[in-house]
């Protein structure tokens, strides 16, 4: 019954990324997308997330989403506009602000079999429900040997948004990805958001699904597959945005828009850089990563977070374990800076991730830097 | 059987006002009952109250006079049948003998890590919880064998899984604190304080979601949380007592109040002592009980889940109680007056039921002494089949955490590492 779609590992969907554009038109998010045309089609991630999440509410009535100011607000973000009126607020739960205490009750909920989408205004307030992901969620069905799975989704933007400061503005990915028990997310395009987001609402098992605050107002083209109502992403599977032969390198959510970018830059000096999705953070898909690297013999990691434990950190490790022979140049790593993120614009874009890092790092690992250019 | 058996004499002036000298301050012991003319529901400020008399809480518990008092006017409507006294009689020897062979089983070695014993407290798991249907759910903390016990489940499985086996209520991978069971509806077991209450609110919020959402009109599931004093200082008691209000769902919030947590006194950690006023602060009647008297408790438990089953909302019941062991079988306890301990020794509740069964000729000596041999041998059959149990295979230990392990990976061949047909066999590399 799951719809399950193979993606296609190929570049034609990848190409086109239209980024700062507006939405060509705006469609009222409760309506379905109904005609499907051949043409390519485009969907916000925001409408992604709202049509995913309206899809699943209506076909499962175990499925309901809580959260702070998701229904009559329309969500913090708009994510969840128009579900309150169509499905009202025994489904639709506007929440105190209480973190701990809603997500203990999705937790409750999901033992006994419904399957709650708990949304938090940013992930950073997830910190003061962090006790109910991690101990009563993501352990419970080892502890009690598979009797009570929790079947619930935790979503919700992570990572920096623009001008926000230290508090809220830190990306969680490595985080919840090294628990057992957790399954985390990080979709990037609207389909993206739309099959990951389905399967994880449909998933058994306690999902993180880190959203981000600056793609939910990109339009992205999709495919008429996507729009269909069964259509759902499999969980531990990256995607290979652009096929090169040079240098691998992987990103996730907004990363994977500049890593694009960075690969566009890159072929006009001649670097063919593979750009992998990864979207699923755990479990990691080392396979995908390590048969680039093969193929590839260098590798670029890129994310937005802090760089120690981090993710890059552990893919790096993952190819050394698995594909030391092949490489042939140091893993390089590119994070955020190592500090609380900062308010002043221009300190904020130091310490985030820029187009021009990733490209430095790629020629490094290329060994065509420029003598004495300051690292990244 | 009327109320009349916990209302108190004479109403005398509330004192707000508590001196603190020593850590002993003059508390007030008062029981608002529900199913009295006290509106407590809605009025934060009940215009009306039975106070009993002011009595340091150190020493005596000059309370408990009154309530024995009491509860003799009342033999003459004798409290239970014969079959009730007997099922609520081998229910608190069961908790007890399993207790005690606990921790003979822990200074042997055969069991390990933290564990934390009921001793005393049995009037209160059974008083409540021996009301409640097998589809009532039950969370508590990790205090909780005696918990999983009276729900239902059999002290083979509590005992294996104490000792680790894989025959286990949780095939060994949960243990003491952690005590699970979907056919019976335990929630757990939770290491951190204050983190099954809001579970268990989920749990309460399912019940109604099934019955308004999902249009199972027949659900009227009640959720007990069980919890100590020392979780009622944390946010998470707080947030939940606010959205079970509000939403007004199907939970009993039962606080044993033991007067410790650990080495703190309730008295050294909280403001205001008295948890059961926490809960008309956030619209629900709030109650306080005598812990050590079966009766009294299944009083409370009574109104309380019959107002819950109504879908009249939450109560937050406070039952007075004591823990005759340590905080766990690693603490030496040195903290507590012995004068205290004996004081509460001396209520013990399965001695005071034993004396009511036989004084009101509800039971002969001899029956009782032939339930006590028959839970001995349950209890000494349990750990010869935990004994016998076969530890985890080495698989196990890569089982069970997902429902779904297809998410649990992609292994170097590209295929889902749960399709490997090693993965079971714990060479799988993870």
């Amino acid at each position: 019954m799951w719809g399950v779609i193979r993606q296609k590992m190929s570049t034609g969907s990848s190409s086109l990324l239209n980024i700062g554009q507006p939405l060509q038109r705006i469609r009222p998010a409760a309506s379905a997308f109904r005609n499907y045309s051949s043409a390519a089609k485009e969907m916000t991630v925001r409408e992604a997330l709202n049509s995913a999440l309206d899809e699943e509410m209506s076909a499962d009535p175990t499925v309901f989403l809580m959260g702070e100011e998701v229904g009559e607000y329309q969500g913090a973000y708009k994510i969840s506009k128009g579900l309150l009126e169509k499905y009202g607020p025994e489904r639709v739960l506007d929440t105190p602000i209480t973190e701990a205490g809603f997500t203990g009750i999705g937790v409750g909920a999901a033992y006994h079999g419904l399957r709650p989408v708990v949304e938090f205004m940013t992930f950073n307030f997830s910190m003061q429900a962090i006790d109910h992901i991690i101990n009563s969620a993501a352990k419970s069905n080892y502890m009690s040997a598979g009797q009570l799975s929790v079947p619930i989704v935790f979503r919700g933007p992570n990572g920096a948004a623009a001008g926000v400061g230290a508090q809220h503005s830190q990306c969680y990915a490595s985080w919840y990805a090294s628990c057992p028990g957790l399954k985390v997310l990080t979709p990037y395009s609207s389909e993206d958001a739309r099959g990951l987001l389905k399967s994880a609402i449909r998933d058994p098992d306690p999902v993180v699904f880190l959203e981000n605050e600056l793609l939910y107002g990109e339009s992205f083209p999709i495919s008429a597959e996507v729009l269909d109502s069964s259509f759902c992403i499999p969980i531990g599977k990256a995607k290979i945005e652009k096929e090169g032969k040079d240098v691998t390198i992987t990103a996730f959510s907004k990363m994977v828009g500049y890593a694009l970018k960075a690969a566009e830059i890159l072929s006009k000096e001649g670097i063919s850089a593979e750009v992998i999705n990864l979207r699923s953070i755990r479990p990691l898909d080392r396979a995908t990563i390590n048969a680039s690297v093969r193929k590839t013999n260098r590798l670029v990691t890129v994310e937005e977070g802090f760089p120690q434990h981090g993710v890059g950190a552990e893919i790096c490790t993952s190819v050394i374990e698995d594909s030391f022979g092949y490489l042939d140049a140091p893993v390089e790593r590119i994070a955020g800076a190592d500090v609380p993120m900062p308010y002043a614009a221009n300190l904020e874009r130091l310490a985030v991730p820029q187009v021009e890092d990733i490209v430095r790092a790629a020629k490094r690992a290329c060994y065509r830097a420029e003598p004495g250019a300051a690292t990244a | 059987m009327s109320f009349s058996a916990t209302k108190f004499a004479q109403p005398l002036p509330l004192n707000t006002t508590s001196p603190r000298s020593n850590d002993k301050p003059i508390l007030l012991k008062t029981s608002s009952f529900l199913g009295s003319t006290h509106k407590l529901r809605s009025n934060p400020h009940p215009t009306k109250f039975n106070h009993s008399i002011s009595c340091r809480r150190s020493g005596v518990v000059a309370v408990s006079d009154v309530v024995k008092q009491k509860k003799v006017q009342s033999s003459t409507n004798l409290l239970i049948t014969k079959e009730e006294g007997l099922v609520l009689y081998e229910d608190m020897i069961l908790g007890r003998s399993f207790e005690d062979m606990c921790a003979q089983m822990y200074y042997r070695g055969k069991m390990f890590g933290f564990v934390h014993l009921y001793n005393g407290q049995e009037a209160v798991s059974t008083g409540f919880i021996k009301l409640l249907k097998k589809e009532d759910s039950v969370v508590s903390t990790y205090r909780d064998h005696v918990h999983a016990l009276s729900k239902g489940v059999p002290a083979r499985a509590v005992m294996s899984e104490l000792f680790g086996k894989t025959t286990g209520c949780c095939r060994g991978q949960g243990g003491s604190m952690h005590m699970f069971s979907k056919e019976h509806n335990i929630l757990g077991g939770f290491a951190f304080i204050g983190e099954g209450i809001p579970v268990a609110t989920g749990a309460a919020f399912t019940s109604k979601y099934r019955r308004e959402v999902l249009k199972e009109a027949d659900c009227d599931h009640v959720t007990l949380a069980f919890f100590g004093d020392g979780t009622c200082n944390n946010g998470q008691f707080f947030e939940c007592l606010n959205m079970a209000a509000l939403w007004k769902l199907p939970i009993i919030f039962v606080v044993e109040n033991n007067l410790w947590a650990i080495g703190m006194s309730h008295l050294r950690a909280t403001s205001d002592p008295e948890i059961w006023k926490k809960g008309p602060a956030f619209g629900m009647p709030g109650v306080h009980v005598d812990g050590m008297d079966v009766f009294k408790v299944r009083e409370v438990a009574k109104e309380a889940i019959g107002r819950a089953r109504r879908g009249e909302g939450p109560t937050l019941v406070e039952c007075e109680t004591y823990r005759f062991r340590g905080h766990s079988l690693a603490d030496p306890d040195e903290l507590r007056d012995p004068a205290e301990k004996a004081k509460y020794a001396a209520r013990d509740p399965i001695v005071a039921l034993k004396k009511y069964l036989v004084e009101n000729k509800l039971a002969s000596e001899q029956e009782l002494k032939t339930i006590e041999k028959k839970i001995d041998e349950v209890v000494e059959e349990a750990v010869e089949f935990a004994d016998v149990s076969p530890h985890p295979s080495r698989s196990q230990l890569l089982e069970n955490v997902f429902a779904d392990p297809k998410g649990f990976g992609i292994g170097p061949d590209g295929r889902y590492r749960c399709e490997d047909p090693k993965f079971t066999e714990g060479t799988a590399h993870v």
